[in-house]
């Protein structure tokens, strides 16, 4: 929208356009991102742990469904999707403690606690994606 | 009572005003939230280390009774906890009535269906193994 068909006296809320970009909008967005996100993935969960309940087949192999799941969790894009769900549980799980130290007993609304918050909760989500995903693979 | 307040005295004792809903969804959230910082954790790690031991492993795992009831807590907990925020993201961006009704009931029956798929699956798979 131009500014000049805009004649509302009343005051505007602060859209997301006029806003200089700063780590607490970043991390703001990346929580509700990163719980979509999540929304769609608990489905693959749920489709594994159904896939576990499917019967044993005669021989006491795996059921066919189980060996497609798990063949799909590990490929390539199977672990590449794997490491992004570690990484956004773990976001919204650190970004998700501030909030609740933000509304219970109100503490870390300083803007420089609260960037810092921010900064760690990506740190957290990375590195610690990361760590899951090695010590998964690799012990 | 001013001359102008129209308001009925069970509107004015309810205290909701014109966005028909008060703090629940907001306290729901959170509590759920809290129950999940312990859950989330605990599944993280114990599914990890199910998993090493393949599909034998992961139903040994499973039909251990107080995994089972962990499990059951957890999906309990994230799957509510994901339709009261994918309720808000739907009531923040969704604008058209029909589209808006559709989708939010479309994400209650999700959310559940989720829950009860995931926790009869549980079930199934501890009283199988008799543990």
């Amino acid at each position: 929208m131009s500014s000049g068909d805009w004649n509302d006296p009343r005051p505007m809320s602060p859209h997301l356009q006029v806003w200089k970009p700063h780590l607490t909008m970043a991390s703001s967005i990346t929580h509700r991102f990163t719980g979509m996100a999540m929304y769609f993935g608990s489905a693959l969960i749920a489709a594994w742990i159904f896939a576990l309940a499917m019967p044993t087949q005669a021989d006491g192999s795996a059921p066919e469904c189980y060996t497609l799941i798990e063949s799909i969790i590990g490929s390539v894009f199977g672990q590449i999707v794997l490491v992004l769900w570690a990484a956004a549980v773990l976001f919204h799980l650190a970004n998700g403690i501030r909030h609740l130290l933000w509304d219970g007993p109100h503490v870390g609304f300083e803007p420089k606690t609260a960037s810092a918050w921010s900064a760690f909760a990506y740190f957290f989500a990375i590195a610690g994606a990361v760590a899951i995903w090695a010590a998964a693979t690799l012990i | 009572m001013s001359q102008h307040d129209f308001t009925t005295p069970t509107a004015r004792a309810r205290g909701l005003g014109s966005a028909k809903a008060g703090t629940e969804h907001h306290i729901r959230q959170r509590v759920s939230a809290i129950a999940l910082i312990f859950l989330v954790p605990w599944f993280l790690f114990s599914v990890i280390n199910a998993v090493q031991g393949g599909y034998d492993g992961a139903l040994d795992w499973v039909a251990q009774p107080w995994n089972a009831v962990l499990l059951i807590l957890t999906f309990g907990a994230a799957f509510y906890h994901m339709r009261l925020g994918m309720q808000i993201v739907i009531e923040d961006y969704i604008y058209t009535p029909g589209m808006k009704s559709a989708l939010l009931i479309l994400n209650s029956f999700a959310c559940i269906a989720l829950f009860v798929i995931t926790a009869v699956s549980v079930l199934k798979i501890w009283f199988t193994a008799g543990v």
